[in-house]
């Protein structure tokens, strides 16, 4: 592995510069994804114009496209970025799976359904969807809970009630797309997952879980180290297992669920970023989450700009663009570190 | 005087009885191996001690206290557990991984103290590892790395340390240096060691006092010299044997065959 060959010809001192050092590249990239964001569209805006049109009162044109328009879009992007790539790290703790991502606990098929359902059936009020899909998503990881419950909770259990739960809400949503054919598009891109005329109300809504959400993870590094070691080990040294599985698992399906009902299912972020972060910080979760969080910003920010001006004026749903970029990568990573 | 006493357990998988009414008392500062052949119930025995498994009936108290009624740092900090080959992440370093025995001490706004880093290089002094202590635990040898584990249980500072076949899958000369770390600790430190083994030899010229177990229940408790008896080995284990005593009194085993019931009953 990639991890050995760095950690083990070098001792501790080195390997905490290399982390930091990944770390500030993944800082670097974050912030330049937002900058790029920001900056490139139909309107070319350099960035001292965008530090003026965000800091200054002067009207213009900059300032409208910036405050209106690209800010929120990116912001919403890089905090989606950040929930989504933490609930996948969290995940993978958690379920001590590397396949365990957003999808595994329901919150994508949840908030499919519900987000579908409102689209197809109620086109009018497309503005329930973001609630709706927010709950949909709760109430299905809730329910895929409950299922693999049984004396306490085993990963696999989640993981296999999971599949199936997916499974049938998928088919669910796949009746809803053939029975109401001609409505498919709206509903098709939201399934994607895309940033596109995304703005002030939907980072509200994100953001709170953001902040909660990153504290908890932030604070429950340890404990997912600790769960990294095996129940046996875990409950040897006096950790809860089952509570903080429970509670960890909660923090995922809120953050998650909070991202995907806001942009549609983004697939790739929660399962390939924290893999990324992983292959080369180590799967010391008091690193790997951080950088997580800002590969994350970095991933989503910079697919969106490519998704936007690739084909411009034709913006493709930046779902599809990172994973035909972010798998490539990934797959490049694997194979070095085979 | 018993630092540990399980009084009347009974375990129940579904409905196959694994524990059955089982009482036993583990003396302060000695080391207590428990032996039976497979199935016997002696892991589960060591679950139920380590509270990684509820009983269905029967009380474990440690230290006068009963042990369902501990919080799990309270308790991890009187007692670490060491399961069979337990597994860590690829990457970690011995000294991350010791590190972790100092959870039960830590909270959830106070991080390491000066007292953990202390305990941390104890443990890694007292089981050889300080020259190792930045190598990545995957690329240590099978006795290295459960010498790692050892060290991320003394880094607890217990009082009582349970292990589940510490030495299988190592060779014979980790597994005497395993053993002799043990001993070691138990005789400076006055630790209690609560162990299964399979080996009846090393329970023999180790342990304080042995168990064995045979289909959930205590066969014989005692000195290894009234408990590993031939008698013993062809009730339980099924071998004909035959004891002698070296220079310090104690019982070692060599085994002769299967008894002639088992002969049979292959045959």
């Amino acid at each position: 592995m990639l991890n050995k060959k760095i950690f083990s010809c070098r001792g501790t001192r080195d390997r905490s510069e290399w982390r930091a050092f990944i770390l500030g590249i993944f800082l670097l990239l974050a912030l330049g994804g937002i900058a790029l964001s920001l900056s490139v569209g139909a309107l070319s805006i350099s960035l001292n114009e965008i530090i003026t049109a965000i800091f200054s009162d002067t009207p213009g044109a900059n300032r409208q496209v910036i405050w209106n328009i690209r800010l929120p879009r990116t912001l919403v992007g890089a905090l989606v970025g950040v929930n989504l790539s933490l609930a996948g790290a969290i995940l993978q703790g958690v379920m001590k799976n590397p396949l365990a991502d957003p999808h595994i606990i329901g919150v994508s098929s949840g908030a499919g359904l519900a987000g579908v359902s409102i689209m197809v059936l109620f086109p009018h009020k497309e503005y329930l969807v973001t609630p709706f899909a927010f709950f949909g998503a709760m109430i299905a990881a809730i329910f895929i809970y409950i299922l693999a419950w049984k004396g306490g909770i085993r990963p696999v259990r989640i993981i296999l009630a999971g599949v199936a739960v997916s499974a049938f809400l998928n088919s669910a949503i796949s009746a809803l797309l053939v029975f109401y054919s001609d409505r498919v598009h709206g509903a098709l891109m939201w399934m994607v997952g895309g940033l596109s005329a995304r703005s002030w109300p939907h980072l509200d809504i994100i953001l709170p879980y953001t902040i909660i959400g990153g504290i908890l993870a932030i604070l429950g590094a340890r404990r997912l180290n600790i769960l990294n070691l095996g129940d046996e080990i875990a409950r040897g040294l006096g950790l809860n297992v089952e509570v903080s599985r429970i509670a960890l698992t909660a923090v995922a399906a809120l953050m998650a669920a909070s991202a995907v009902s806001v942009v549609g299912l983004l697939g790739f972020v929660g399962l390939i970023v924290p893999h990324a972060a992983r292959l080369l910080v180590g799967s010391d979760y008091r690193y790997l989450l951080p950088a997580s969080a800002l590969l994350g910003v970095a991933v989503v920010t910079l697919s969106d700009t490519l998704a936007r001006v690739a084909f411009a004026p034709i913006e493709i749903p930046v779902g599809i663009i990172m994973a035909f970029v972010g798998a490539p990568f990934f797959l490049y990573l694997l194979r070095r570190d085979a | 005087m018993s630092i540990m006493k399980a009084e009347a357990l009974s375990v129940n998988f579904d409905d196959k009885m694994v524990l059955k009414d089982l009482s036993l008392a583990i003396e302060e500062g000695k080391i207590i191996s428990i032996l039976g052949p497979n199935g016997s119930g002696k892991s589960t025995l060591l679950n139920v001690l380590s509270r990684n498994i509820q009983p269905n009936k029967g009380i474990v108290y440690l230290d006068g206290q009963n042990l369902a009624q501990l919080s799990g740092k309270k308790l991890a900090q009187q007692m670490a557990v060491l399961p069979q080959s337990p597994q860590a992440p690829s990457d970690l370093t011995v000294r991350d991984l010791v590190e972790f025995g100092r959870f039960p001490h830590q909270s959830w706004w106070r991080g390491k103290s000066e007292q953990d880093e202390d305990c941390v290089s104890w443990a890694l002094t007292q089981t050889g590892l300080t020259q190792m202590a930045d190598r990545v635990v995957s690329t240590l040898s099978g006795g290295e790395r459960q010498r790692v584990w050892i060290a991320m249980a003394l880094a607890q500072k217990p009082e009582i340390l349970l292990l589940d076949e510490p030495t299988t899958y190592l060779d014979i000369c980790h597994q005497l240096e395993i053993m002799e770390l043990l001993a070691a600790f138990n005789h400076e430190h006055k630790l209690t060691v609560v162990m299964v083994l399979h080996d009846i030899n090393h329970a023999a010229r180790y342990s304080d006092y042995v168990a064995v177990l045979q289909q959930g229940q205590i066969f014989a408790a005692g000195k290894p010299v009234d408990v590993i008896t031939e008698h013993t080995l062809r009730e339980v284990f099924r071998v004909e044997s035959e004891i002698s005593f070296d220079s310090s009194g104690k019982p070692m085993v060599m085994i002769r065959g299967l008894t002639s019931i088992n002969r049979r009953s292959r045959g």
